[in-house]
């Protein structure tokens, strides 16, 4: 144990604060960072290129900063954006997931078309994943490509397709092959949103807001060149980019943050005759609360320890996005529960505290559970690659005359 | 920058539990345990020959002068083995309390004796954690009275260090007249925990003490408690883990089911965040003393709470046999069990924790 990053890496954080220090008040204000960036959001984020603070390790080549990829620097430009509260690069969906995707797998041609422009925030992405009917059993996804005269033709419908409405592309798993076993038959496929036969209808949830969408397409007609790696292998393509996302909802720091935001609510906000803080039950909750933020802190260094030394993550890796985003939710509880009735203010009502935040967070953080592989689905993978545990036997298919004698035979047991 | 073992570390983990798994099977846990003294002078000659119980002892001592997350890697397979020897208060909290405040005298009476593994010394300050009424030991013109209940590793003391009202820790030796010594049963057989109580007994106090000791001693043992508790813990879910693996029922294995595959990941999902968390407050113990108490209280509380839960869902997942003694786990179970509540459970450590942060004033 040495907790001490050594000169080097304490001259890098020292040169951050002073360029955080110097250009701070340039940066964008929360609110500023929606889907289509703003202005401001885009000079900032060309000034964090310039200075290597984002796009770090991307190739100057392809408009990113240059510089060899080292952990512990990425590890202090996160911390001291987190510390001085003012924001980082674009963690947009094109930027986080695509980016590394294309990286790694897209040809040159595509690099230099498409990630800079994404780095900068001109070009705005989605991600079209999900299908009604393919959630957890992403594979199953039904939406499928054929080819005509040199294009694809696509058919069908993705859910969840945050910022589907401001978006100018989208990056889209759609079966191809249809006689390949279910993993076997899906391309990942890089399209214009403007391309005809797309129609984006936004889905309302139950914040309120409609931070996601339902994208149709029909008849929605994208050249061949358009894919990223071979026909057949966008399972494998999109699998590369699903362990970015697992990372980025693991943030310790985001966890800190809310929790000081937590303690600084609960310092303020008064039921009865004291503080939030001073009642002991409110209070025991918040101090489990803040063990737990720092037990994920510790493991959080730990992996990172565990990736410089070349090591796996192992156990304390596969556990981050369920333990995390649990975490999260319970921290926004507790925020409510504090509020007492206050808690209840929501919509921009009058008295309502920092704008409904805690409640849009309670609700969101519900979501997050759920999305980007659930609960349940990170405990299948906790227990088989993390403990070794037996697989589910693979039950044979029902077929429809089977499935009619078992319900029938099920009804006659019941009334018997 | 590591956050980690370092390769020493690794070995010696690696030493203590081969030399666990050879001398302590759970046979032998259920012979000592039986016992008014539980204490295996078997194990505890095999420790000697890693030099555990010299483990915390300046070199000049006779001892190997390691640091304290050494020693919750130590309590952390103690607990996997669930082997019934002394070695929270006497081979760590006395050790420290004699280097870090103890005069020249007492260092050189004391320290290479508990290093060679002569003497051993029980320790007592939960008065300092959690004062009731009808406890505490008061010290008056060099005379200790009243009563310290929990002194930890009890049986076989040469000596105790006990806590006075104020915090003062003072030297009594076991034969002092005037101190009457009542062994206390729990749940946990694996260790010994007794009651002293004092009439007119003549205190020899820590030289160099103003109370501050008395504190160090109190993060230390949080530390090493919440680090006996991962290691039972972590027995516990390979033991569920295991027995899932070859338990069949309804013509599969049970491990196959979700429902008992989602119980073993809870218990490693809240399990494992918990180590880094002690290696953490350890680390602290020496390199940021001022952060120590917090994270100590932190990895206290939390660890008592997981653990808990894991206890219960490792039982569950073995089904009746869980709850049976042939199987043996509630050797751990109830070792987790005293882990949790000894030196303040979850919510008393998460007071103190909150006015340590200034939350609240203290009352």
């Amino acid at each position: 144990m040495d907790l001490d990053y050594g000169p080097e890496y304490d001259a890098f954080r020292q040169e951050m604060r002073l360029f955080l220090k110097m250009h701070g008040h340039r940066a964008p204000t929360g609110q500023a960072r929606a889907a289509r960036p703003s202005a401001e959001a885009v000079e900032w984020q060309k000034l964090l290129i310039e200075h290597g603070y984002t796009a770090r390790t991307i190739p100057r080549d392809y408009g990113g900063y240059g510089s060899e990829p080292d952990i512990l620097k990425s590890r202090i430009i996160a911390e001291e954006f987190s510390r001085a509260g003012i924001p980082g690069g674009l963690a947009n969906q094109g930027i986080s997931m695509l980016v590394p995707t294309l990286l790694e797998l897209g040809t040159e041609e595509q690099k230099r078309q498409w990630v800079e422009p994404t780095l900068k925030g001109e070009v705005v992405w989605c991600q079209g994943y999900s299908e009604p009917g393919a959630g957890s059993d992403l594979a199953s996804l039904k939406t499928s490509a054929r080819i005509e005269s040199g294009e694809f033709v696509i058919n069908g419908q993705k859910i969840w397709t945050s910022t589907a409405k401001q978006a100018d592309m989208i990056f889209c798993l759609v079966r191809t092959e249809h006689d390949a076993p279910k993993h076997g038959g899906i391309s990942y496929l890089i399209f214009s949103m403007d391309t005809p036969g797309i129609e984006v209808r936004p889905l309302k949830t139950m914040t309120g807001h409609a931070e996601f969408n339902e994208t149709f397409f029909s008849e929605v007609r994208v050249p061949v060149g358009q894919i990223v790696g071979e026909r057949g292998q966008g399972w494998f393509v999109a699998n590369a980019t699903l362990g970015h996302e697992r990372g980025m909802l693991g943030d310790p720091d985001a966890l800190e943050n809310r929790f000081q935001a937590l303690v600084r609510l609960m310092k303020e906000e008064r039921i009865g005759m004291g503080r939030a803080i001073d009642n002991s039950v409110l209070r025991d909750r918040l101090g489990a609360l803040q063990a737990e933020v720092a037990a994920m802190k510790c493991n959080g260094m730990r992996i990172l320890s565990n990736s410089l030394k070349g090591e796996p993550g192992g156990m304390a890796k596969l556990i981050v996005k369920l333990q995390s985003c649990e975490l999260a939710h319970q921290i926004s509880a507790l925020a409510i529960d504090a509020m007492g009735e206050m808690g209840i203010l929501y919509s921009g009502s009058a008295r309502e505290r920092m704008r409904g935040t805690w409640q849009w967070n309670y609700m969101f953080q519900l979501g997050l559970i759920i999305g980007g592989g659930t609960a349940q689905i990170q405990k299948n993978i906790i227990a088989e690659r993390g403990l070794d545990m037996p697989r589910e036997p693979k039950l044979p298919k029902i077929s429809g005359a089977a499935k009619g004698t078992a319900d029938m035979l099920r009804q006659k047991q019941g009334s018997a | 920058m590591d956050f980690g073992l370092s390769q020493e570390q690794q070995m010696l983990r690696d030493a203590v539990a081969r030399c666990l798994a050879d001398t302590c099977p759970l046979e032998h846990v259920r012979e000592c345990s039986e016992r008014d003294n539980p204490v295996s002078d078997k194990v505890l000659d095999a420790l000697q020959g890693l030099g555990i119980p010299g483990m915390m002892i300046p070199e000049e001592h006779g001892g190997l002068g390691m640091t304290l997350l050494d020693a919750a890697l130590v309590a952390e397979q103690l607990a996997y083995a669930v082997a019934p020897v002394s070695f929270l208060a006497s081979h760590v909290l006395a050790p420290l309390a004699l280097s870090e405040a103890g005069s020249e005298d007492q260092k050189v009476r004391w320290l290479p004796k508990i290093a060679s593994g002569e003497a051993h010394i029980s320790v007592a300050i939960s008065e300092t954690v959690e004062a009731r009424d009808g406890a505490g030991v008061t010290c008056r013109g060099g005379k200790l009275d009243g009563t310290a209940l929990f002194a930890l590793d009890f049986a076989g003391a040469d000596a105790f260090l006990v806590a006075d009202t104020t915090g003062r820790l003072h030297l009594v030796p076991a034969n002092a007249s005037g101190l009457e010594k009542i062994p206390l049963m729990t749940i946990d057989r694996t260790r010994s925990v007794g009651e002293l109580r004092f009439a007119q007994v003549t205190a020899e106090p820590l030289a160099d003490d103003s109370g501050f000791t008395a504190g160090r001693l109190r993060d230390a043992g949080r530390i090493l408690l919440a680090a006996d508790s991962l290691g039972a813990g972590q027995a516990m879910i390979e033991k569920a883990v295991d027995y899932s693996g070859q338990r069949e029922q309804f013509g599969r294995l049970i491990g196959s089911f979700q429902a008992v595959k989602h119980m073993c990941a809870e218990m490693a999902a809240h399990h494992e965040p918990c180590r880094s968390l002690i290696w953490y407050a350890a680390y602290a113990y020496e390199a940021m003393p001022e952060d120590v108490s917090l994270a100590a209280c932190q990895a206290k509380s939390h660890t008592g709470d997981v653990h808990r839960f894991v206890a219960r869902t490792s039982t569950e997942v073995h089904g009746g046999m869980g709850f049976t003694d042939l199987v043996g786990l509630h050797y751990w179970f109830k070792r987790i069990g005293f882990d949790r509540q000894v030196l303040g459970g979850p919510e008393l450590v998460r007071a103190e924790a909150a006015v340590l942060q200034g939350w609240i004033k203290a009352a």
